[in-house]
């Protein structure tokens, strides 16, 4: 059994993202006036300083950019080994997301494979964790 | 009156160790009272401080004094003073330091750091982290996930370099091995380095996140190191072989370890060169940060010493970043043979090379240029030193 995952505190900058999955949803910040995205998501647009700046439901698929095997325990009783991996998110430029990818073993997880976004709820806070696409 | 130039004189350390039973402070009055006669000064001369990341108060360990402190312990009258984390990098300390002399507000600054990562976990209540309910700011992004350490930030971009560039194993080692060999000729790494690491034992090592293993993750220790910047026109009352903060650089395009592809060595490494006409092939020895193994091959590249991508093939069997060879690397062991200076320990061992005065270590030749680093992810600092 794993201990709980860190909790991020939620604040008016993150919760769209760390909320969206209660309905299914991957959150991005997107700027209504050029269009483009901010990760981590701000209360301004990073590429022209617009406030008017909302959460986006992206499309939740992506592929795995790099990732590295953990083999080391960073908490009593987490169970290793796992993948942490970066995805670039399918239609949002530049974003990444650091990430897990879950539902395979480690060592069937490469570069460049397609993946989906699947949500670990835990009180509240939505983990956007990442699978293989069959 | 603003001098045109800066220099780094005295330099010093503390006994270097694993759970020393000396308080942090006295570690850090050790490095101070070496740099200070090494110089030939007094504190009575000492009119600024800076340190980096400043005391860092929730994680003691982590930095375990502050300039403030150091002004009132050792009677300092400061002109100017500085700690903070929300800088370059560990050296770039060093690089306001040299400001504050080339604007004539000081004459001779203590720039220190001192770690305490080995020590306070003995001493927890003390020196660790209060247990937190939340995460927030940066690390919101990535311990959710696990990836609790920066071993695994880095891992990142080291297996990227794996699948990319044909970064193997048997080269990424070379960092680890090297930095062994130079840290049993450095009398002040004894406590971490007791045995030469070989390619096998590194092979054989326990993985911690792919591709980095055990021996490629630097080790917590307790330490102080100081190094003094006095001003151009203060020269004449130093007793040492200055050593001049030619160029420096600290650039970041995006303060992130995963919405980047390239770290900000590669920022921070390309800048230096606008800012001096030396230019790599003049540099006799580097001092890279590796705190994690695979950093160096970006400093290797982001400063031109290779191609982007090459790093693995430069260092390919050690015999380049040998001390006899054509660019020595690491000399007292870095990071991962000396134990974690956390920055300084590079500056520190950069001047030692360059006055010849690393004893059984030091390189062949007459060391003129030198660059010393620190930092990972959007963390990346760089200070050209010479002799000239």
């Amino acid at each position: 059994m794993n201990p709980p995952r860190p909790r991020p505190r939620l604040d008016q900058e993150n919760s769209a993202f760390w909320t969206g999955g209660a309905q299914g949803h991957l959150n991005i910040a997107k700027c209504g006036d050029c269009g483009q995205y901010t990760h981590p998501p701000r209360i301004i647009c990073r590429h022209c300083q617009s406030e008017n700046i909302a959460s986006d439901s992206v499309a939740g698929t992506g592929v795995i950019d790099t990732f590295t095997i953990n083999h080391q325990p960073w908490a009593k009783g987490l169970e290793v080994p796992f993948v942490i991996a970066r995805v670039a998110l399918d239609g949002v430029p530049g974003v990444y997301l650091t990430t897990n990818i879950v539902n395979c073993p480690v060592d069937a997880v490469a570069f460049g494979d397609a993946v989906k976004v699947v949500f670990e709820e835990q009180d509240g806070v939505f983990y956007p964790l990442f699978e293989k696409v069959a | 009156m603003a001098s045109k130039e800066a220099y780094i004189t005295g330099i010093g350390q503390s006994e270097v160790g694993v759970r020393l039973p000396r308080h942090p402070l006295l570690l850090t009055l050790d490095a101070a009272k070496e740099a200070i006669a090494e110089a030939g000064l007094t504190f009575d001369q000492i009119d600024g401080v800076f340190s980096f990341p400043g005391k860092s108060h929730g994680y003691l360990a982590f930095s375990p004094v502050g300039t403030d402190e150091i002004i009132e312990a050792l009677g300092i009258k400061s002109k100017w003073h500085m700690g903070g984390m929300e800088q370059p990098a560990q050296l770039s300390a060093i690089g306001m330091a040299s400001w504050a002399v080339k604007q004539g507000i000081c004459r001779h600054v203590l720039c220190f750091r001192t770690v305490y990562e080995a020590g306070g976990i003995a001493d927890p209540a003390q020196y660790m982290p209060a247990r937190s309910e939340t995460v927030s700011g940066a690390s919101q992004w990535t311990s959710p996930f696990w990836a609790t350490s920066a071993a695994c930030w880095t891992a990142q971009y080291a297996a990227r370099h794996v699948h990319q560039y044909g970064l193997t194993r048997e080269q990424l080692g070379q960092i680890a091995i090297n930095g062994s060999k130079n840290a049993m000729l450095n009398p002040r790494a004894r406590a971490i380095t007791r045995e030469e690491l070989t390619l096998d034992k590194y092979l054989d090592a326990r993985m911690i996140s792919t591709p980095l293993c055990l021996y490629d993750c630097d080790r917590f220790s307790d330490a102080s190191t100081v190094v003094i910047v006095s001003a151009g026109d203060a020269l004449d009352e130093i007793r040492c072989e200055p050593i001049r903060i030619a160029a420096m650089s600290g650039s970041v395009d995006r303060y992130s370890w995963d919405q980047v592809e390239w770290p900000a060595a590669y920022d921070a490494g390309r800048d230096l060169w606008t800012r001096t006409d030396y230019t790599p092939a003049d540099v006799d020895t580097v001092q890279f940060y590796d705190g994690f193994a695979f950093l160096p091959i970006t400093w290797l590249e982001g400063l031109g010493f290779c191609e982007k991508g090459e790093g693995g093939r430069f260092i390919e069997g050690g015999t380049r970043i040998a001390r006899d060879g054509q660019l020595p690397l690491n000399t007292a062991g870095g990071q991962l043979g000396a134990g974690r200076l956390h920055g300084f320990g590079f500056a520190h061992e950069a001047v030692t090379q360059l006055r010849g005065r690393a004893g059984e270590r030091q390189i062949p030749g007459d060391p003129r240029v030198a660059v010393a680093t620190s930092g990972g992810g959007p963390l990346a600092a760089a200070l050209l030193l010479t002799k000239d």
